[in-house]
């Protein structure tokens, strides 16, 4: 009853949220100055040609008569059409969303790998030179940017040693005929092996690029709640019961501190499939982000708008996810 | 009666040489109840944990020897030892409310280590996990089995803690203040909970504590311990009747009467204090190279 209630709020915060996103992109984009209409007219256009596109994609009316235009299609779940695309937006839109997903999700398992990894380890050598190093890197790491990390990858990996693909999200000349553009998940489904190191090779340099800073992040703060929780009585208790550092660590304290952690990794995530927008561009790799470009640069006034809707409800679901699985693993809070 | 704990000589530093324990000998006689008393900071708990095996890292065991039923836990590889003291001893901590995992249910807790590290079968380690806590007067223990701590009270998860303590049938139990940490009202159950369930189950104890009066209650023998250092080693019945050692006297005559609550405290004079230091001093002398 009161699990239904919690979600039933959440739809209601949800959409609440997705209408205040709505009615800010629709302006900020409107007053700025750039016009999609001057990037589509030939030279030597008449006033009437001006007048007649105006019309035709109802710039004529005041913000608010395009916003309630707008909006009534979308609640009918028709997002306008691209102007420079001149496509729909929301297939558009879909049809990019698997590519950003999936960067972003392998960039999330390589940071918790890289980060959890690294927390262990520290705390398995707590107050040594090894935590040290951990420290040190983890500063590093966390004090360059996305965007620098992919440049220092395509120097490393693309240049140096050309092992890696440098852009794109696969192979033109590969011939899939895959029925969902998740390829990456749709390539280990049917186990097509070389889909899918063609894919990990065009992605694994952006996902780590998104994944270094974040690993830090989950890297540090693992490690501290892993260091306090390490003091606790229970903890205490299961050494005395003749359990191993290693399990102690692992099977004692880590499903404690590793709560704090998954609330940070949830905002921290939702920063992450941010980062994609300039990763992508970076890497050409055909996703929402690199599309979200194109279409400011193009000012196409509802591709942009259809895309910030689409990383908006991403992000609140993201949250929620983060919310459950909170419920989830601890409970102290099932009941309450 | 050969003793089932034996420790000789045991020093334990900090990292830098700051003495934390000097030169600590005692012995827990199998099936008898040993107290360990002193001020707070004079070593008493970290005697528990050297014995143990969980010393906090600072801290480090420099010399002497732990004998448990017949081996010298020091001479032991790190693995091995913990192994034999998961096997032989337990704990019964301070802090109910800290030592049991708050995410993980009770009954699993108690009947992990017979699985896990003495190789019991699942279904007799939680048979046994339930006589345990019907031995310890919990009601409903198949319920209580399958709860998590936040659901219980501070007095049941201490009841929990002595049968965890008690599931394996060690030959040695230390408990590290076990009732500070409670209601008034419950620490005299709880008191009486484990003196009983050492008397049934025949376990030598290590009861740690810096109050008088629970020793006088369920102790044998008696450790009086000041700035990590043994100032008196002496049976119950002649402790209370003929302390030796000044300090001894004055931390007797310091203890509240419960007969006059009204009554004034006495302190321990600064004379005894200034003594013990003296002779704190002295052993650290004969002890530097």
């Amino acid at each position: 009853m009161t699990l239904l209630r919690s979600i039933l709020m959440r739809l209601l915060s949800t959409a609440i949220t997705l209408f205040g996103v709505a009615v800010i992109v629709f302006v900020v984009i409107r007053v700025v100055p750039g016009n999609p209409i001057a990037m589509m007219l030939p030279p030597g256009a008449t006033e009437a040609d001006i007048a007649r596109l105006q019309a035709q994609y109802g710039f004529d009316k005041s913000i608010f008569g395009q916003f309630v235009i707008w909006l009534s299609g979308v609640l009918q779940g028709d997002f306008g059409t691209s102007i420079s695309l001149r496509q729909p937006v929301s297939s558009l839109v879909l049809n990019r969303l698997p590519a950003t997903l999936e960067l972003s999700i392998v960039a999330l398992l390589i940071a918790i790998a890289i980060g959890g990894t690294l927390a262990l380890m520290g705390t398995l050598r707590r107050d040594s030179r090894a935590e040290g190093a951990i420290d040190i890197s983890a500063g590093m790491a966390l004090s360059i940017p996305d965007f620098l990390w992919g440049l220092v990858l395509i120097l490393l990996f693309g240049v140096l040693w050309p092992v890696f693909h440098i852009s794109g999200r696969i192979s033109p000349a590969l011939d899939i005929d895959f029925t969902t553009n998740f390829y990456l998940f749709e390539a280990l489904l049917r186990l097509r092996l070389d889909v899918l190191g063609d894919l990990i090779g065009h992605m694994f340099m952006p996902a780590l690029a998104l994944a270094i800073p974040l690993s830090a992040i989950i890297a540090q703060l693992l490690k501290q709640s892993l260091k306090e929780t390490m003091h606790l009585d229970y903890v205490t208790l299961s050494r005395t019961h003749g359990y191993g550092e290693t399990h102690v660590i692992t099977r004692d304290a880590l499903p404690n501190a590793i709560l704090p952690t998954l609330t940070l990794v949830g905002v921290q995530f939702t920063f992450l499939i941010g980062g994609t927008v300039i990763i992508e561009r970076l890497f050409s790799y055909e996703g929402l982000g690199n599309m979200a470009i194109d279409a400011v640069i193009n000012r196409d006034l509802p591709l942009i708008q259809g895309i910030v809707i689409l990383f908006a409800l991403i992000f609140t679901l993201v949250n929620f996810a983060v919310d459950m699985l909170y419920v989830v693993l601890n409970p102290r809070l099932r009941h309450a | 009666m050969s003793a089932y704990l034996q420790i000789r000589n045991l020093c334990v530093t900090l990292k830098g040489g700051i003495p934390i324990l000097r030169r600590v000998s005692l012995d827990v006689a199998a099936g008898q109840v040993h107290g360990l008393v002193g001020e707070s900071g004079a070593g008493k708990s970290m005697i528990g944990k050297a014995v143990l095996g969980t010393l906090p890292r600072a801290l480090q065991v420099t010399r002497g020897e732990i004998w448990l039923d017949g081996v010298d836990l020091l001479s032991l590889p790190a693995r091995e030892r913990q192994r034999r003291i998961g096997a032989t001893a337990a704990l019964i901590p301070q802090d109910p409310l800290t030592a049991l995992n708050p995410v993980r249910r009770v009954g699993p807790q108690i009947t992990r280590r017979l699985v896990d590290i003495l190789g019991w079968s699942r279904s007799d380690a939680e048979a046994r996990a339930l006589h345990l806590l019907e031995e310890v007067q919990i009601p409903d223990p198949a319920r209580v089995m399958r709860s998590y701590p936040h659901e219980l009270s501070g007095g049941m998860r201490q009841r929990i803690l002595i049968a965890a303590a008690f599931s394996a049938e060690p030959k040695l139990i230390i408990a590290d203040e076990p009732t500070t940490a409670l209601d008034v009202t419950v620490q005299k159950q709880i008191l009486r909970l484990i003196a009983d369930m050492q008397a049934r189950h025949g376990t030598a104890l290590l009861f740690v504590t810096h109050d008088l009066g629970v020793v006088s209650k369920v102790c044998d023998t008696l450790s009086v311990l000041y700035a990590g250092k043994v100032i008196e080693d002496a049976r119950m019945r002649r402790f209370f009747t003929r302390p030796i050692h000044p300090y001894s006297r004055a931390l007797l005559a310091a203890t509240p009467s419960y007969e006059d609550p009204e009554g004034a405290l006495t302190p321990v004079p600064q004379s005894v204090i200034e003594q013990v230091e003296r002779e704190v001093q002295d052993h650290d002398r004969r002890a530097a190279p």
